[in-house]
């Protein structure tokens, strides 16, 4: 696939560079509402239009930013998405806007939105960035959402708010509860890094699950990381 | 009574990183040491309860009688970083030893999402200044009182034999669902 054609940015952002199994990007939203499949598309969703938008925003505003006040103006620009969706969740979707709660505005402070914005949107073409927006937004509500249908199921033997399970089976709470959300994602990356053990193996280079160490060390190297890498080495 | 009140359920029952999963970088990130992860809270109280200050007064000042209140999000998010980064100006001129012990600490708080969440969560609930700034010094104490917890028992996990797939992050999130459970025991407080 050419890189950067509109159908490599999509691959890139749902599978190769899953911000949520790859790249552990925006744990907050992840953890904090994916208590029912529905909650966890919702906040895909929200987060792919937002993100789709001030990529191209951005992508088009490129040449005129500069360089010194990027990372404030492109703040701006994300807050001012955000707040615009907001109203619009409110008005047209109160249920989705009631789950989500303070989650919507923190959207502004999500990792992946201004990971992608200074690691994409900045340098590439508007076509491209509006791919890779949508790309990167798939992924993180495909990621959103599979974590929800485990803690869904589990917790409440229902997917969607479909009665799944057979009515003997005894819901366990827990899971859509604050503590269920550390489990799940814990199993996850253990899965993670089990096929990468595997995959090392066999010789397969995988190092991009960056895993090893902490959270969303890898926000973007200006914000969390770089001082995050700086105070452990201390 | 009432301050009392809302200080044990933002420090405790509403724990910020452990039932609300707001902070989570630096929760997970600045773990690894006890002294560190002093560190990092002391910052947290100090920027917490100061932008908590700071909103309130801005939103029940001006946003409020200007009927702008739809501006929240980006008026918070620019006032925070702005004072963060003045907060670590003046920290740097005026109180040197603070600053060698907090310094470092201060870039990665504006990016934590704490920070706004406490904004936006003292507006949501009607908070008045004081009730607000108690909010955020409260929360902040909640924060520092579970990222120093999970570091001594990152610290103790060193030395134990854990399966490989579970190294590094996994064990830290299973640590931290464990301790939310724990927390779970303050909800009688209520």
């Amino acid at each position: 696939m050419k890189a950067n054609s509109p159908l490599e940015r999509l691959y890139n952002g749902i599978y190769k560079e899953n911000p949520t199994f790859v790249m552990m990007l925006g744990m907050c939203p992840t953890l904090a509402v994916t208590t029912s499949a529905m909650n966890g598309l919702g906040m895909g969703l929200t987060t792919m239009v937002i993100l789709t938008l001030s990529n191209m925003l951005i992508s088009m505003l490129r040449k005129v930013i500069p360089d010194e006040v990027r990372v404030p103006a492109y703040i701006v620009i994300i807050a001012s998405f955000v707040t615009i969706v907001q109203f619009l969740l409110q008005g047209f979707i109160p249920s989705l806007y009631d789950s989500l709660g303070i989650y919507i505005p923190l959207i502004v402070v999500n990792c992946i939105i201004l990971g992608r914005a200074e690691a994409y949107a900045s340098k590439n073409g508007v076509i491209s960035s509006i791919f890779d927006g949508i790309g990167m937004g798939l992924g993180f509500t495909v990621g959103l959402t599979s974590i929800g249908i485990v803690r869904e199921l589990i917790g409440a033997g229902t997917i969607f708010g479909q009665q799944i399970m057979p009515a003997s089976y005894e819901p366990v709470t827990i899971f859509i509860l604050a503590p269920g959300a550390f489990f799940v994602l814990a199993f996850l990356v253990a899965a993670m890094n089990k096929l990468q053990i595997g995959a090392a193996r066999r010789g397969i280079d995988k190092s991009e699950g960056c895993m090893k160490d902490g959270g969303c060390a890898n926000c973007s190297n200006h914000t969390c990381s770089g001082k995050i890498a700086e105070i452990n080495n201390k | 009574m009432e301050l009392l009140m809302i200080g044990i359920g933002a420090a405790f029952i509403n724990n910020v990183v452990l039932s609300q999963f707001l902070g989570l970088c630096p929760f997970l990130g600045v773990s690894k040491k006890i002294d560190t992860a002093a560190g990092m809270g002391g910052a947290v109280i100090f920027v917490l309860t100061l932008s908590s200050l700071v909103t309130s007064l801005i939103y029940q000042f001006i946003l409020v009688p200007l009927d702008m209140t739809y501006l929240q999000t980006i008026v918070f998010i620019l006032v925070i970083a702005a004072l963060v980064q003045f907060v670590e100006m003046f920290l740097k001129k005026v109180m040197p030893p603070l600053y060698n012990a907090l310094g470092v600490y201060l870039p990665l708080i504006t990016t934590n999402c704490a920070v706004l969440g406490i904004a936006l969560i003292n507006v949501q609930n009607g908070y008045n200044v004081l009730e607000g700034t108690i909010n955020g010094f409260a929360t902040a104490v909640g924060f520092t009182v579970s990222i120093v917890i999970l570091a001594g028992l990152r610290e103790k996990m060193e030395y134990n034999d854990i399966p490989k797939a579970f190294k590094g992050f996994p064990i830290v999130l299973l640590t931290a669902g464990l301790m939310a459970i724990a927390f779970f025991g303050f909800s009688g407080l209520k």
